[in-house]
């Protein structure tokens, strides 16, 4: 049987962490990997996964050691086994939802979801392989993608590299990037997604 | 390159973000909507600690596992590529509601979906890499 402490640990973090966790947790996630010599941020992936697949043939952009940077393909394998332990063993008592307020619940009835008894499910439904046949669905995954990893290699960073890695180190230029994804996302919030969502 | 300590950490981001729902779509558009403090709480009390950290990591001339001083390589500051290509990252997150790194972890908790979103990621990434020395900098 599965002793009485380690079913109390499960409990424990199964429950929806609070803010203070998380930026606890990603600090010392950040601080690991400056302790091994490396440096957060997850979109880098993007460049090794195209060199890795023959693109430094066609643009020196992808010209480089990408081997020397295995490491970071390995975090990025770490973060799919996280969530499938999170979503299958650490599940919260109260459901797959998302703890949004109330005030979030309201403006997204207005922008058309349905929610049962009010409770808003961790991810949309448009997050399926159905939903590609939709233009919203695509519009969602496909363009959602492309704007992620030519936006990310742009600016030489996304949220991990910038806002995290990047602000901690008081760089000016990930100051800069971190007001650029604002902007973008609330041009996105408030001009594009009434034309999508109606 | 010691493989299983990456995964581990890897993992620990995973869970982090999952538990934290850092990866939900709906904590997104509620970040973008000012109707929560949660998001901005994950991401300041983040750097406010990964300040104090740089900071005593710099001061205390810190080695890494490998024996070095821990360097932390300055940005360049030239400003046009932080806010354009920054911009068209912010349309990407608050569009899809994943940044790079919850779209892997969403791929993991069953969301497989996410295979054409990574497909996708790097056939921009690709675009930026055919078009960087057109673009301003």
């Amino acid at each position: 049987m599965v002793p009485d402490f380690l079913i109390q640990i499960k409990d424990f973090i199964s429950q929806p962490w609070p803010w203070y966790v998380g930026g606890l947790m990603i600090v010392a996630i950040m601080f690991l990997l400056l302790y091994f010599g490396k440096e957060f941020g997850i979109s880098a992936n993007f460049r090794t996964m195209c060199a890795a697949d023959g693109a430094g043939d066609m643009a020196d952009f992808f010209k480089f050691d990408w081997q020397s940077q295995g490491w970071n393909l390995l975090v990025a394998l770490g973060a799919v086994f996280g969530g499938y332990l999170a979503a299958n063993y650490f599940a919260s008592p109260d459901g797959n939802i998302a703890h949004v307020s109330d005030a979030t619940i309201e403006s997204l009835k207005g922008l058309g979801f349905n929610f049962e008894n009010g409770e808003v499910p961790l991810v949309p439904e448009f997050y399926s392989w159905e939903a590609l046949f939709t233009l919203k669905g695509l519009l969602v995954i496909v363009g959602g993608g492309f704007l992620v990893g030519f936006g990310a290699r742009y600016a030489g960073g996304c949220t991990s590299g910038h806002a995290i890695s990047g602000m901690s180190a008081l760089q000016l230029g990930s100051l800069y990037a971190v007001i650029g994804f604002f902007a973008g996302g609330l041009f996105m919030t408030y001009i594009l997604f009434p034309l999508i969502f109606n | 390159m010691r493989m299983s300590r990456y995964i581990m950490i890897g993992i620990l981001f995973g869970i982090t973000m999952y538990k934290t729902e850092a990866v939900s779509w709906f904590r997104i558009y509620e970040m973008f909507h000012f109707q929560s403090f949660h998001m901005y709480g994950i991401i300041f009390s983040a750097i406010a600690l990964g300040v104090v950290v740089v900071q005593w990591i710099k001061r205390k001339h810190l080695k890494s596992s490998e024996g070095q001083e821990i360097k932390i390589n300055d940005k360049d500051k030239h400003w046009p590529r932080y806010i354009f290509g920054g911009f068209i990252f912010g349309l990407g997150w608050a569009l899809a509601g994943v940044c790079p790194g919850p779209m892997f972890v969403l791929m993991g908790s069953g969301y497989t979906v996410f295979i054409v979103f990574l497909l996708s990621a790097m056939t921009g990434t690709f675009v930026y890499g055919l078009l960087r020395k057109k673009l301003p900098h």
